[in-house]
């Protein structure tokens, strides 16, 4: 068995059985945790209209803009761009629709009528190089600002590293650099991918199943306490 | 009167000077050498001798003789190619049975240690009458045959690899050359089959440098392999631009759109096919519209369908993902009860 063999067989598998498992670990011990019964008067009542804290927060605030700017920023152009990659690089179409085949019998053409677009590589090396760049720009900013220098601990770091590693392999398997054949370039960068499933579910990295509730939680709270969100 | 050199027998065989120092050319540019070198090239194959050639076919369907033989009236590499003193090969020689198998006798003897052993097909490990030639198994033939050879050729992927008898569930116990020589020089020229001019080409090379050309990890010449069948394709703009066929009659398809969502398994394949070509350099199977089925590489017929894009792992099943689903909300659910169980006892006390 080759390294992509492995990398494309059992550690494929393994991987995306941990992270299943792990995120609905994670969710469910969540989510079926007991809510303390809140005995006030709502003065709002209509609690779900917090749920506009979503949005709201997903966007920077006037009065803490010169605080938050570069984190925002750099947070916005690593996501769009990492998501653009993730979602609409050719070869990651294809794998999605061979899950999507797997399980559904079909794949998004076939459920809607339409196809799932791609965009040309060259956009995507774009996004993917931004990306970098904007991780790297945290990492620098999180070693130089002592305040975040303090509170930062093995997860931010890992997480990190799980999160840049398939970006930084992706794009050099793409452009075939490190002198290395291309099928152990693939295999690294699927490698480096099934890392990320399987920290993903145990670190940080879980937000991104987690923020939206979280900040819907908060919302109705706050508007069911009467707070101006 | 001893064996005419290489030179002597194409002039005989009406091949020009200039026919035959294109062919070197040609050759030169393949290896990946100067052109300068052609020249260099000419002068060291025109005093070459004759070299003594066994060939063994063991578990093959004769693709891979069918490949070199397939020439297209009489080409330079086919010339090239009857010009090796080809004492053995039971699908092309004339004679047979006990003839034939004292031809290879005396050659092997006569040639001890000098001559070149050639080897098509994989070799069957498990019951020996699996595969017999004039009685003899194919294990116990070749190494026999390898004791006296200067270099071996596995000619093709059966050979180099295993190729298809070796694939799940390899039933006769295939095994390529290497895993049964292991103290001689082989080169590997896979591929299912090969393609004739490399044959011809690593063999040029072998009778002009009187030695084993460099290889890659799979014992390849890296003249040939060195590089993706992907990195060298004509469709390959079409790959950087995104532009796919979906199926093999669409419209992107006719427009000669990159074959990739189609399974092609260019960019894992390492072969010489997207420059050299077949039939006499007239197209290969990404120009004729289907993809590569990566056919020089170990396992190539193990390695998912031919018509599942590269990028498809196995992931699992419906069967493995329910199962995660199962387990992963189980735990979920304990876990939260655990935490329930702990939150009510803190509200209590």
């Amino acid at each position: 068995m080759t390294l992509l063999d492995f990398a494309r067989g059992p550690a494929l598998q393994w991987s995306v059985t941990i992270f299943i498992v792990g995120v609905l670990w994670r969710l469910l011990g969540v989510f079926l945790l007991r809510t303390r019964k809140d005995l006030s008067e709502p003065r709002k009542p209509a609690a779900w209209k917090g749920l506009k804290l979503i949005a709201l927060r997903s966007w920077p605030r006037r009065e803490f803009l010169e605080g938050t700017a570069f984190g925002e920023v750099m947070g916005y152009a690593f996501h769009v761009g990492f998501l653009m990659a993730l979602f609409f690089f050719a070869p990651h179409v294809l794998f999605f629709a061979d899950i999507s085949r797997g399980l559904l019998g079909t794949d998004l053409r076939g459920l809607v009528g339409f196809g799932w677009p791609t965009l040309p590589n060259g956009i995507i090396t774009l996004v993917s190089a931004v990306s970098v760049a904007a991780l790297v720009a945290v990492l620098i900013h999180r070693f130089v600002n002592p305040v975040k220098r303090l509170i930062s601990n093995f997860d931010d770091y890992f997480s990190w590293f799980v999160t840049i590693a398939p970006l930084v392999t992706g794009m050099v398997a793409f452009s075939h650099l490190a002198g290395w054949p291309y099928e152990r370039l693939l295999a690294v960068h699927l490698l480096s991918v099934e890392l990320l499933l399987v920290w993903f579910p145990f670190g940080k990295l879980m937000h991104a199943f987690t923020i939206f509730a979280a900040r819907g939680a908060t919302g109705m709270i706050f508007e069911r306490r009467g707070a101006s969100l | 009167m001893s064996s005419p050199t290489l030179g002597q027998f194409l002039r005989a065989r009406g091949v020009t000077r200039r026919e035959f120092l294109r062919f070197c050319t040609a050759t030169a540019s393949a290896m990946g050498l100067s052109a300068s070198l052609a020249p260099r090239i000419a002068a060291a194959l025109e005093q070459a001798r004759r070299p003594s050639v066994i060939w063994l076919p063991f578990q093959e369907c004769t693709g891979c003789t069918e490949s070199i033989t397939r020439a297209h009236g009489a080409t330079i590499e086919s010339l090239i190619f009857e010009a090796i003193s080809l004492d053995y090969q039971h699908t092309l020689q004339a004679a047979a049975g006990d003839a034939a198998e004292s031809a290879r006798a005396r050659a092997m003897q006569e040639n001890f240690g000098e001559y070149l052993l050639i080897v098509d097909g994989s070799i069957p490990t498990g019951n020996p009458g699996y595969s017999t030639i004039a009685g003899h198994d194919n294990l116990s033939m070749l190494e026999e045959a390898a004791k006296g050879a200067a270099a071996i050729v596995a000619l093709g992927t059966c050979a180099a690899f295993g190729g298809i008898p070796h694939a799940n569930p390899n039933p006769t116990g295939a095994v390529a050359v290497s895993d049964v020589v292991r103290n001689k020089p082989i080169i590997n020229i896979s591929g299912c089959p090969p393609i004739p001019v490399v044959i011809t080409g690593v063999l040029a090379q072998y009778l002009t440098f009187g030695k084993v050309p460099e290889l890659d990890a799979l014992g390849r010449p890296i003249a040939y392999y060195g590089q993706t069948i992907h990195d060298r394709c004509y469709r390959r703009p079409f790959y950087e631009r995104g532009q796919f066929a979906e199926s093999f009659d669409d419209e992107g398809a006719r427009r000669g759109w990159c074959l990739y969502k189609l399974g092609c398994k260019g960019p894992v394949t390492y072969n010489a096919c997207a420059t050299v070509k077949w039939n006499n350099g007239t197209s290969f199977p990404i120009e004729a519209g289907h993809g590569c089925i990566g056919c020089s590489e170990p396992d190539f017929w193990d390695k998912g369908g031919f018509y599942q894009p590269l990028s498809t792992g196995n992931w699992g099943t419906a069967k493995t993902v329910g199962t995660a689903i199962g387990v992963g909300a189980a735990l979920g659910i304990a876990s939260a009860a655990l935490a329930r169980r702990r939150q009510k006892a803190a509200e209590g006390s």
